[in-house]
């Protein structure tokens, strides 16, 4: 439910069985992963695999969102002012703004 | 011409053939003090290409079998003269005796094979006694079937590993059972050490205060007998780390000898289980910081992937090892010097709370308890 | 390891527990969904560094611990049958039926094997022929694409020795039942984010409006845990409601299409039995029409005889949250994972076992 696991793609091909496929590498561990469902992952790229199945491309951009909030939280904490979100005066129950990409 | 010599007394002769029957734990077959301990080259060949129920029998063909493959491999005094069992000139002293049976499937995996695996094995038990190995004995359970080639190779890296520590195989035995009755081969080594003097180690010694050490990585060895498992295998560079630890302990005990509490090594169930253990009989807490356990990266991903738990994964060539605290620096030059002992570290100490019981630090600053495994750990999909 | 050591950094996970502290202002109690998650929180020892103003319950997210107890006793009766090559995922193996366990009817002779991925056990049919090649095809929705596709293949490639025991479940009809309940406690969710990696967080944003509770679709990761706990406190502090991503790196609101396109050839949504919860509408998927030659319940028509759960098995109320393992009295002493009573002692994504193996008692 599950055990996802990042691992970069070192090659892709179509296999005899007819599924693209891709040699994921995880830490040095390599294992073949089936591709069908990230198309738009290409060599260099992280994948997020679960039983031999490669699920997303882990966007390196988003990533690093974790530690952008952190940053922001030490900023306003420093400047005593409250964190983001509380400051904006949204309605109870309005649906926040950052909720996933635009 | 070792041949001929050997026909002559092949115990098909009535006196001989009674011996066999009396005997079965040895082949009987008497050789004169000439040929004691020469080496035998070449080694007799068999027609027979892989085992056969009469291998084990303890007739011509098993004979045949020892002269050709275990004879020539292990040759040594005691070996040679074939008795029902050794004759070891000891120094006075304490002794130490250990025993551990191999079973691994695959036979042969990356770093290793059932036969090194099982002189470390044992080996490895007698260096966690503070002994230095005297003599082992080797019994083979085979299974009908098996190749002689598969044998010969097994056979030959016992030979290595053996020679390697300076240990000789004194005795043995070799029994055959039907095919489907066994996973190809099956051995069992027994080791005779002398233990040092002055040296007390034992598992309910750990005192607070003490300090923990590991002798380098781990999770090695698990890792790489499960990335050629069927079903699950993965492509890695992760080797066995299965070595013997003679050598590296008796540098520990040159070193700080009276001030090692306990000595262990941390094979199946890995370094949890055997923490658990020592923390149960020494009625000690212990605590270990996660971020100081030395882990492969690539054994990382190994165990990522499966969902394991590194420190409940086996290892075949690591020590842990408590010491008083006052030494725990030296202990850790102590490994550092030697080439096994690379990548040693202090990984915690035993502490006077929560006797019994073993936490972990996590890296981000969390404990959690270390439990006894329940069970084999399988790859999970959660 | 990238995208995974970062996010189990002491420096920032300590910045998210002061920032939870300042936050929270009274008791709140939140509900991580996925076993996954629950195991992270446990191993991290990050249950006990959070305020004590939070309670933790643990979710249904073990799939295998709601496999109901009827699919085991039908799995160990098909292994059995000389035919038959059983395939399943490792941790399925161990789950105790009315008489057997899968490892069980291994040890006693079938040919049962551990796969790490459904597409080794078309593999398995294509190599050999002469052989009946099921595979248990368990999980959540982050599962079901590699099950289905498994299925897909084996359609394709027009095998006719492999079918497939279906015991796939849903988690948002899981999440209605809980909150629909009557004693529900659960004030905030932490969403599981490789649920939602599949299938996106738009069927979320209904649940949130009807209870007007915060989902926050959350990793599996340390980091991820912290402040996806935090974006949750905030969130009720606040009085605010609705649907939040915290697992950007990997989520989007409309999940993998791809993944959903397949999902929506092989399987049709169904009612489910969850084992000790008991029935929930829609809550799983069987085979769709099209590919029902593919379900080895139908192909081996095997008549079982189960057992009802044990009395003293409070697994429904540990996996609604209502209860935590270490309030049940069979914890830890008549119930072990070396002789479990029921499902989540048993699989270490259940909360019982986890909170054996992390020493919670």
């Amino acid at each position: 439910m599950c055990l996802g696991v990042p691992g970069k793609v070192t090659r892709i091909d179509e296999a005899s069985i007819g599924m693209p496929m891709g040699t994921v590498d995880f830490g040095g561990v390599v294992k073949e992963v089936c591709m069908a469902y990230v198309p738009e992952a290409g060599v260099g790229d992280f994948v997020l695999v679960h039983v031999g199945f490669a699920l997303s491309r882990i966007d390196e951009e988003e990533a690093h969102q974790v530690f952008r909030t952190l940053a922001e939280m030490g900023e306003l904490a420093d400047l005593g002012l409250p964190r983001p979100g509380s400051a904006r005066g949204r309605e109870p129950g309005t649906a926040p703004e950052r909720a996933g990409r635009s | 011409m070792k041949d001929k010599n050997m026909d002559t007394r092949r115990p098909d002769s009535a006196a001989n053939h009674t011996a066999v029957r009396t005997a079965p734990n040895a082949a009987t077959a008497a050789i004169p003090a000439s040929l004691a301990g020469g080496p035998v080259c070449p080694a007799p060949a068999l027609e027979e290409d892989a085992i056969q129920m009469a291998h084990g029998a303890g007739g011509r063909m098993m004979q045949r079998l020892l002269d050709s493959v275990f004879l020539p491999a292990f040759d040594n005094p005691a070996l040679a003269l074939q008795h029902d069992g050794a004759f070891l000139d000891v120094e006075s002293g304490r002794l130490a005796v250990s025993t551990d049976s191999f079973v691994i499937s695959p036979l042969f995996f990356p770093g290793g094979d059932i036969g090194s695996l099982a002189v470390h094995g044992t080996v490895n038990d007698l260096a966690m006694c503070g002994a230095r190995p005297l003599a082992l004995t080797a019994g083979y359970i085979l299974e009908e079937g098996l190749p002689v080639e598969t044998l010969r190779r097994i056979v030959g890296s016992m030979r290595s590993a053996a020679a390697h520590v300076g240990v000789p195989i004194v005795t043995g035995d070799t029994k055959v059972v039907d095919r489907g009755k066994g996973d190809g081969v099956f051995i069992n080594t027994t080791g005779i050490g002398v233990v040092r003097a002055g040296i007390r180690v034992s598992p309910d010694a750990a005192r607070p205060g003490d300090r923990i050490l590991l002798s380098g990585t781990i999770a090695d060895h698990g890792v790489a007998i499960l990335s050629v498992r069927r079903g699950i295998e993965f492509g890695t560079t992760v080797e066995s780390d299965s070595a013997p630890l003679a050598d590296l302990v008796a540098g520990l005990l040159d070193a700080v000898g009276a001030d090692v509490r306990v000595l262990r090594d941390p094979t199946r169930g890995g370094v949890a289980s055997v923490l658990c253990e020592i923390a149960a009989s020494s009625k000690a807490g212990l605590r270990i910081e996660e971020s100081r356990i030395p882990v492969r990266e690539e054994v990382r991903g190994a165990c990522e992937i499966l969902g394991l738990d590194p420190l409940y994964v086996a290892n075949e060539g690591k020590c842990l090892v408590i010491v008083a605290p006052e030494s725990a620096d030296a202990a850790l030059e102590a490994f550092r010097r030697h080439p096994l002992g690379a990548a040693a570290a202090i990984v915690g100490e035993v502490v006077a709370d929560h006797p019994g019981k073993v936490v972990q630090r996590s890296r981000i600053g969390g404990a959690r308890i270390v439990e006894r495994l329940s069970g084999e750990p399988l790859p999970r999909i959660c | 390891m990238k995208f995974v050591d970062e996010y189990r950094s002491e420096e920032h996970a300590r910045a998210f527990l002061e920032a939870i502290q300042r936050t929270i202002t009274r008791p709140w109690t939140l509900m991580e969904i996925c076993g996954g998650q629950t195991h992270t929180l446990l191993k991290f020892g990050i249950d006990e560094l959070l305020p004590r103003e939070i309670t933790l319950v643990h979710g249904p997210g073990c799939p295998v611990c709601v496999t109901p107890i009827e699919l085991i006793d039908q799995a160990v009766e098909i292994a059995r049958r000389p035919e038959v090559l059983f395939t399943s995922f490792g941790d399925m193996l161990r789950v105790p039926g009315t008489r057997s366990s899968l490892l069980g009817a291994k040890a006693a002779g079938a040919d049962v094997r551990m796969v790490y991925s459904p597409l080794d056990a078309v593999s398995l049919a294509r190599q050999h022929k002469d052989r009946e090649v099921v595979f248990f095809a368990v999980g959540f929705e982050t599962t079901a694409p590699a099950n289905a596709m498994a299925i897909y293949e084996a359609a394709r490639l027009g095998l006719r020795n492999f079918s497939v025991l279906s015991a796939h479940v849903l988690v948002p009809p899981a999440m209605e039942a809980i909150l629909g309940s009557p004693d529900n406690i659960v004030q905030g969710f932490l969403a599981a984010g490789h649920v939602c990696t599949v299938m996106g967080y738009r069927e979320y944003e209904p649940i949130a409006e009807k209870y007007r509770i915060p989902i926050v679709v959350t990793g599996f990761e340390p980091l991820d845990l912290l402040h996806g706990i935090w974006m949750t406190i905030a969130a009720l502090e606040e009085g605010r409601w609705g649907v939040e991503n915290q697992y950007t790196r990997s989520v989007v609101r409309d999940g993998n299409l791809r993944a959903a396109a397949i999902l929506e050839e092989v399987f049709e949504v169904c009612d489910r039995q969850w084992r000790g919860v008991g029935s929930i509408p829609l809550s799983g998927y069987r085979l769709a029409r099209a590919y029902e030659r593919f379900d080895a319940a139908a192909r081996f028509a095997v008549a079982t005889e189960t057992a009802p759960e044990p009395s003293d098995c409070i697994a429904g109320l540990i996996l609604q949250g209502r209860k935590k393992p270490n309030e049940c009295r069979e914890f830890g002493a008549g119930c072990t994972p070396e002789h479990p009573i029921g499902a989540p002692m048993v699989s270490t994504e259940g909360a019982c076992s986890a909170y054996y193996l992390y020493g919670r008692r």
